[in-house]
């Protein structure tokens, strides 16, 4: 129980941490910081196979692909910008509408009727409640269907990916022309001193 | 004895295993690399130069800590320090050996193992990328971007290579894909996967002849061109620690582990694991020595064309033998 509340006050703070940082790589870490409390967490509540997975792929991949981006793009280490502040607009809207999201959410909660809770041996033991074994089996019998549609939606979105942005990789030719046309242009920039 | 204190000086004895092959293994790679370009290595420090690990030890803490003026003051500090507990950690999971009665030797043995040692590994490109980012410098950058696509690109055919090893096995815990491999050993049904597995963990560890990261030729130092001091030391322990962590997973996962080759048992297992461990770490000096650096563009082409399809390939092909077979 203890465990549950540091790790609880862990994930609001690196959450809060997220969203406040200037920099946009701090902001990665304190995202890193929350997945990998997260991750803690699952193995907590003896969700051994969730908290790998998490790892894996929210850590290991798509936040690095945020690095990825943000070293692309902001090759400066100076914050964004502030922009305008916005907040006193829409504090009030967006304050009644988490409270009426968290009443709804405890209203729910509280009348589920709650199954029992599996028997659980220690985490990280085999054939366990939240097991890779457990999980896989329960993958491919039971939720079948919602795991085979949402390989569907993610093969729609790598071909959408694929459609929008490789127009350049199946016309070769007409690339290469326009790296020549770029080429020359750096060349006369070169030539003429300035732009 | 209570958990705690168990794990604790479980810990304190691998650490000081660990770090001491390392030193080791860099003193062996600058030997065996010097015999190989005929010159005979360090050889001054102690007899053999086998002192040489600590002079350098002692070099590098006594060398001054700079900080680039556009760095990034705390990930930069802080980047070394995320490579080496990725490299590190991944020790509390992996087995050594295991006593005539089946226990295993590790600190401590969970059940998705092999996924665990991928979740770590997948951590430890943040050293890198963060480190590269926060020097505020151009190369550090370059290199930095290089290896987080390098890593992220190899990284999958790396676990589709792990996952023949898994239908195979039929266990994610090491300890029971090593005694899984108490007959034959993963690396005969497996050639393809294994030969997958050696050529991704060359490019993990950012080894020659992968390693774009920090090529020399181009980039000064790459990733930790404005590092200095025990910074840079720490960085470099990182790598080769991670090369040590390749080694012994290639171990456990296609060499059989601690099990004996042709039934030799009067050796323990735990020699056995040592020696396989030092192999695969010759085996990746050799390379440094022999082969030149790929040019990027080659590298990514044949990270993606070629080991993704086979790596898929592999998969496939053993998912159906094993469905067919039992």
């Amino acid at each position: 129980m203890i465990a549950f509340w540091v790790l609880a006050a862990m994930l609001i703070a690196s959450a809060v941490w997220t969203i406040v940082a200037k920099k946009p790589v701090y902001s990665v870490v304190a995202l890193l910081l929350n997945f990998a409390t997260l991750a803690v967490l699952y193995v907590t509540l003896s969700a051994e196979f969730l908290a790998v997975i998490q790892i894996i792929v929210y850590s290991g991949a798509i936040l690095v692909l945020f690095v990825f981006v943000i070293a692309l793009l902001g090759s400066g280490v100076a914050p964004f910008p502030t922009g305008p502040n916005r907040l006193p607009k829409i504090w009030l809207p967006a304050g009644l509408f988490t409270l009426a999201a968290f009443g709804f959410l405890i209203y729910a909660v509280s009348n589920v009727k709650m199954a029992a809770a599996p028997a659980t041996g220690a985490v990280g033991n085999a054939n366990v409640f939240g097991s890779v074994a457990d999980f896989g089996k329960a993958l491919f019998t039971v939720q079948l269907l919602p795991f085979e549609a949402t390989g569907l939606v993610l093969m729609v979105a790598v071909i959408g990916v694929i459609t929008l942005g490789g127009e350049q990789m199946s016309d070769a030719e007409a690339q290469q022309s326009r790296m020549r046309a770029d080429r020359a242009v750096r060349e006369a920039i070169l030539r003429e001193g300035k732009g | 004895m209570p958990l705690w204190l168990e794990v604790l000086i479980k810990s304190v004895i691998l650490l000081f295993v660990v770090v001491t092959s390392f030193a080791y293994a860099m003193l062996a790679e600058r030997k065996i690399l010097g015999w190989m370009q005929l010159r005979p290595g360090p050889n001054r420090v102690g007899p053999w130069g086998l002192l040489q690990p600590a002079a350098d030890a002692a070099k590098l803490m006594l060398k001054e800590d700079l900080t680039p003026e556009t760095a990034d003051p705390l990930l930069y500090k802080l980047a070394p320090f995320i490579s080496l507990l990725t490299a590190f950690s991944v020790y509390a999971i992996i087995p050594f050996g295991a006593s005539a009665s089946g226990q295993t030797w590790a600190i401590g043995n969970v059940n998705a193992g092999i996924l665990l040692i991928l979740a770590i590994g997948s951590l430890g490109v943040y050293g890198i990328c963060l480190g590269g980012w926060a020097s505020g410098s151009k190369y550090p950058l370059l290199g930095s971007v290089r290896s987080t696509a390098q890593m992220i690109s190899y990284e999958l055919a790396m676990s589709l290579s792990f996952v023949g090893v898994l239908i195979l096995a039929g266990t994610t815990s090491l300890d029971g894909i090593v005694n899984a491999q108490a007959r034959w050993w993963f690396v005969l049904p497996q050639f393809v996967g294994c030969m997958i597995y050696v050529i991704t963990a060359v490019a993990e560890t950012n080894r020659a002849p992968f390693d774009l990261v920090e090529a020399e030729t181009e980039l000064v130092a790459g990733f930790h061109t404005e590092y200095s001091g025990l910074r840079f030391g720490l960085f470099f322990i990182a790598e080769y620690v991670n090369m040590l962590t390749v080694s012994c997973i290639a171990t456990l996962l296609f060499f059989g582990g601690w099990n004996a080759p042709l039934h030799l048992t009067f050796i323990p297992g735990v020699a056995w694991f040592v020696i396989k461990v030092a192999c695969f770490m010759f085996f990746y000096m050799w390379l440094r020595a022999t082969l030149p650096r790929l040019r990027y563009d080659r590298l990514m082409a044949f990270g993606w064309k070629i080991l993704l399809p086979l790596a898929t390939l592999n998969l496939v092909v053993t998912a159906i033998v094993v469905a067919y077979t039992g």
